[in-house]
């Protein structure tokens, strides 16, 4: 058990965005929710996993809808309690704590705005270890726990409560809602026992996302490579250094798809790395190579500050580095790769582990 | 008939002035020490470049200035507007409060009248809730008296600005048109605390740009001087003096972009990088089709993070003034350290006693100034050395900026521009055009006149093509409304993003039209 003050919540949120791997939206108004929210409302308990009990209720709190609402229209606030009470008179139970679905840029900060105000504890752990596109691409799919019973609800009072059939509806339904309800909504799904979390879940995921963000802002502070020090605590490899030189994006059923192209530089002079996205950043290829496809981490930091841009963020002539993570174990099962590996976002490529592409192509 | 335009650009260190005929020629220029309240500066070197030029000053008919005075009022917290901050969105907002992030000395200034109300839009043009009309009502009454300057930013306003136009009309109602009237709509894009911060900024600075305006025509008049007046912006164009009243906001940046479109103009070229080197710094940018290109990053001003576009600029701490330090190994360093503007005094060729990278580049033959005899008994192998170094500082800053390989024209500009080389790496050929002393100011003479609309729209219901051509006619209209010629207009930027999870391909368009003075 530990405390998450105002520090804590500043580094992580620079955690989550690099581990959103370029989606989830810019963590900055999340950050700014937890900030204000533990301001009036003191510090959050954050807790182990194993102390949890195995059979305590335990509600990831999250958004879904277009980030780019989100950073217009924010939430009031009321909304995620909104959604945790509807959930908690249906269930007749109240839940015993809260924790991140992803550990994408706002949906990281969200569970620690609402702990706050309903001071309850946030679990360690997370469904993915980063970010991705759609509600059933999370570990607790895998073991077949459903996104339902769920609520979700808009800052003007609405709320719906979904019984479905399986999570690929859960997906379908709440997408056309939330689009009638404003473009983005706060949710109250895949609700669990402390057991499952512990099984399914991936854990210490803030951890992990506190020390990416303490990581970087040292190497600022201490004048060392923060990318370098960055690649160490992830266990991640440097797969490219170059200019954007071209960014292709379109808007397909919902989502944005698109290519960064980037120029090599320094020791990838004369080489060009295509990054191909949708939301988060999915394939990340050369020329001669494959260098990294989902579900592992691929994330482009900026080159001097080592901070992590956003797909949107990706602009003509931005300087990057692209890195690649390994993902977590879970998902590079079979079910896990069928889920969220390259096919099922269309591409006809076969997973391979990263740190196997790295291995062929030599690591410079 | 001959008629001629002074430019002004208030620098860190210098304020600049010059004077330039009907085909924009230079006709005088004069550089003048920057006074610490900004005005007198302006004064001196106006009078200056007229008594230099020595022209008919009833031929002067354009005066344009870009100055630092909203900045510097901003960063010091000095002279700023007592304000209200209005947003309209509650229900939804309420999570994130105005001016969370601003810092705290600021927030005290501009954080006494803050107000949520209700009302806003969707992303789509729908109501959230209706607007809470009442409640404005009883704000404009509570302020009455209090405040000279109100901020109003709605949810999606730049979709639908009806709930602030309601906001605006009832507020000049209860308090007279007085009382000046900040829309974010007018000031920023998507992204609500980005463009509400802009907005209250913009708020706070009214007073200061129209004692600002004020005293520049005043100081034309003691000119005898009747010129219509302008003000640099951002982006490099112009506002009327009406419009900078209005949106002073846009003011804060246009120095660096002076001297990128000076740059432009001098070497008459639209595609190139450009390296101002000044006495400290040099500031490396690129120019694509005559404008500077635009910084990707959130920019703050004052500690306030704003979704202003600021030019992208590569800085490095190599000027004119920058101190050369040799050591008796054979070794060296170059600065980060400057004499700035004490160079006349305290460099070697002008009797002072720092050895600067002005004094490395007379000692080698590359620059003339000053008297080369008291850098003659310096080591030139060592020397050569230190030069070689200076021009790897600038090469690597030019590499930087570049999106290509391919070389590009490189053009020099600033008071410490005759240092460099006229073939550097990466370059297809250096340019070191005449009067690149004082290409901020020019940059701010010869500006056009732009208006800039980012919006959102719905292309499945619209149509894409409907809705640049929509976006364009607005852009222009803007542009006329803030001085430009209708005729010479040209779009000169087009971006459309979509927006990710949205239906109806919701995509953010932003068009800027810019064309030449009425």
């Amino acid at each position: 058990m530990r405390k998450i003050g105002k520090q804590e919540i500043e580094d992580i949120a620079v955690g989550a965005a690099l581990l959103g791997t370029g989606g989830g939206g810019d963590p900055y108004i999340g950050k700014l929710m937890a900030l204000q929210a533990i301001e009036e409302f003191g510090p959050v308990t954050v807790l182990e996993p194993d102390e949890v009990p195995d059979d305590a209720l335990v509600v990831p709190s999250s958004m879904m809808g277009a980030p780019t609402v989100m950073l217009e229209k924010l939430p009031s606030g009321e909304e995620a309690i909104e959604a945790f009470q509807k959930l908690e008179e249906y269930l007749g139970e109240k839940v015993y704590a809260t924790f991140p679905i992803e550990a994408g840029g706002l949906n990281s900060m969200l569970p620690f705005a609402l702990a706050a105000r309903l001071r309850l504890p946030v679990v360690d752990a997370d469904g993915m270890g980063r970010a991705f596109p759609e509600l059933q691409m999370v570990t607790f799919y895998l073991d077949g726990i459903s996104a339902t019973p769920a609520v979700i609800a808009d800052e003007k009072g609405n709320t719906a409560l979904l019984s479905t059939i399986d999570n690929v509806w859960t997906e379908r339904i709440t997408r056309a809602a939330t689009i009638q309800m404003g473009g983005s909504v706060m949710n109250a799904m895949y609700s669990m026992r402390g057991k499952n979390l512990k099984e399914s879940g991936i854990p210490n995921i803030l951890q992990l996302e506190e020390e990416i963000g303490k990581t970087i802002r040292l190497a600022k502070a201490n004048n060392v490579n923060a990318i370098q020090e960055v690649l160490k605590t992830v266990g991640g490899f440097e797969l490219f250094l170059g200019k954007v030189v071209d960014i292709d994006r379109k808007t397909e059923s919902g989502f944005a798809r698109g290519v960064a192209t980037f120029e090599g530089m320094n020791d990838y002079k004369d080489e060009t790395l295509q990054l191909r996205f949708q939301n988060e950043h999915l394939i990340a290829q050369t020329e001669k190579q494959l260098l990294c496809v989902t579900p592992d981490l691929i994330a482009v930091l900026d080159a001097e500050t080592g901070l992590p841009i956003t797909t949107e963020g990706i602009r003509y002539g931005a300087r990057c580095v692209v890195i690649g993570i390994p993902c977590h174990p879970k998902w590079r099962t079979e079910k896990g790769i069928e889920t969220v590996g390259p096919r099922y976002f269309g591409y006809d490529l076969d997973y391979v582990p990263v740190e196997e592409l790295v291995k062929r192509g030599g690591q410079k | 008939m001959e008629t001629y335009r002074i430019g002004i650009d208030v620098g860190g260190t210098h304020t600049d002035a010059v004077l330039l005929d009907e085909h924009n020629q230079v006709v005088a220029e004069t550089k003048s020490s920057t006074t610490k309240d900004v005005t007198t500066g302006i004064y001196a070197a106006m009078h200056k470049v007229i008594t230099e030029a020595k022209v008919d000053t009833k031929k002067i008919r354009y005066a344009m200035l870009g100055t630092t005075h909203c900045t510097n009022a901003i960063v010091e917290r000095k002279g700023l507007n007592e304000i209200a901050v209005v947003r309209i969105g509650a229900p939804a907002t309420l999570a994130v409060k105005p001016l969370t992030g601003v810092p705290e000395d600021l927030r005290d200034v501009l954080g006494k009248y803050v107000y949520l109300v209700r009302g806003g839009h969707e992303f789509d043009g729908r109501e959230i809730v209706h607007l809470d009309e009442a409640h404005l009502y009883k704000i404009a009454e509570e302020i009455k008296g209090k405040v000279s300057s109100v901020a109003i930013t709605s949810v999606f306003s730049p979709v639908s600005r009806e709930h602030e136009e309601r906001a605006r009309d009832i507020f000049t109602e209860v308090l007279g048109s007085e009382i000046a009237i900040s829309l974010s709509s007018e000031i920023g894009s998507v992204g609500l605390l980005e463009r509400e911060n802009a907005t209250i900024l913009n708020a706070s600075v009214v007073n200061v740009a129209k004692t600002t305006a004020q005293g520049f025509i005043q100081a034309l008049k003691n000119e005898e001087i009747e010129a219509n007046v302008f003000f640099g912006q951002n982006d490099g164009t112009l506002m009327s003096i009406d419009y900078a009243v209005t949106y002073p906001i846009f003011t804060v940046a246009c120095g660096p972009t002076n001297s990128l479109r000076g740059a432009s103009y001098l070497a008459d070229l639209k595609d190139a990088i450009v390296v101002d080197v000044g006495g400290t710094t040099s500031d490396v940018g690129i120019l694509v089709n005559s404008f500077p290109r635009e910084s990707s990053l959130a920019v703050e001003i004052g500690g306030a993070r704003t979704n202003f576009r600021m030019p992208d600029l590569v800085s490095i701490g190599l000027g004119g003034g920058t101190i050369v330090r040799l050591k008796d190994n054979g070794e060296f360093t170059i600065g980060p350290d400057s004499v700035g503007y004490r160079l006349p005094e305290k460099a070697l060729i002008f009797g002072g006693d720092t050895l600067t990278t002005t004094d490395v580049a007379v000692a080698l033959g590359k620059a003339e100034l000053g008297d080369p005899s008291k850098v003659a008994h310096l080591d030139k192998e060592l020397l050569e050395k230190v030069y070689g170094k200076m021009v790897e500082m600038v090469e690597e800053a030019i590499d930087k900026i570049k999106t290509s390989a391919a070389p590009t024209p490189v053009i020099l500009v600033g008071g410490g521009s005759i240092l460099f080389p006229t073939e550097l790496k990466g370059a297809s050929q250096v340019i070191r055009p005449e009067h690149s002393g004082v290409a901020n100011a020019i940059g701010s003479a010869i500006s056009q006149v732009s208006g800039q609309i980012e919006k959102i729209y719905l292309l499945d219901e619209v149509g894409r093509e409907n809705a640049l051509e929509q976006a364009k006619e607005e852009a222009k209209a803007e542009a006329v409304n803030a001085g430009a010629d209708k005729d010479s207009l040209v779009i000169v930027d087009i971006e459309d993003v979509p927006l990710a999870y949205l239906p109806g391909n919701a995509t953010r368009v932003r068009v800027k039209a810019s064309g030449a003075l009425q």
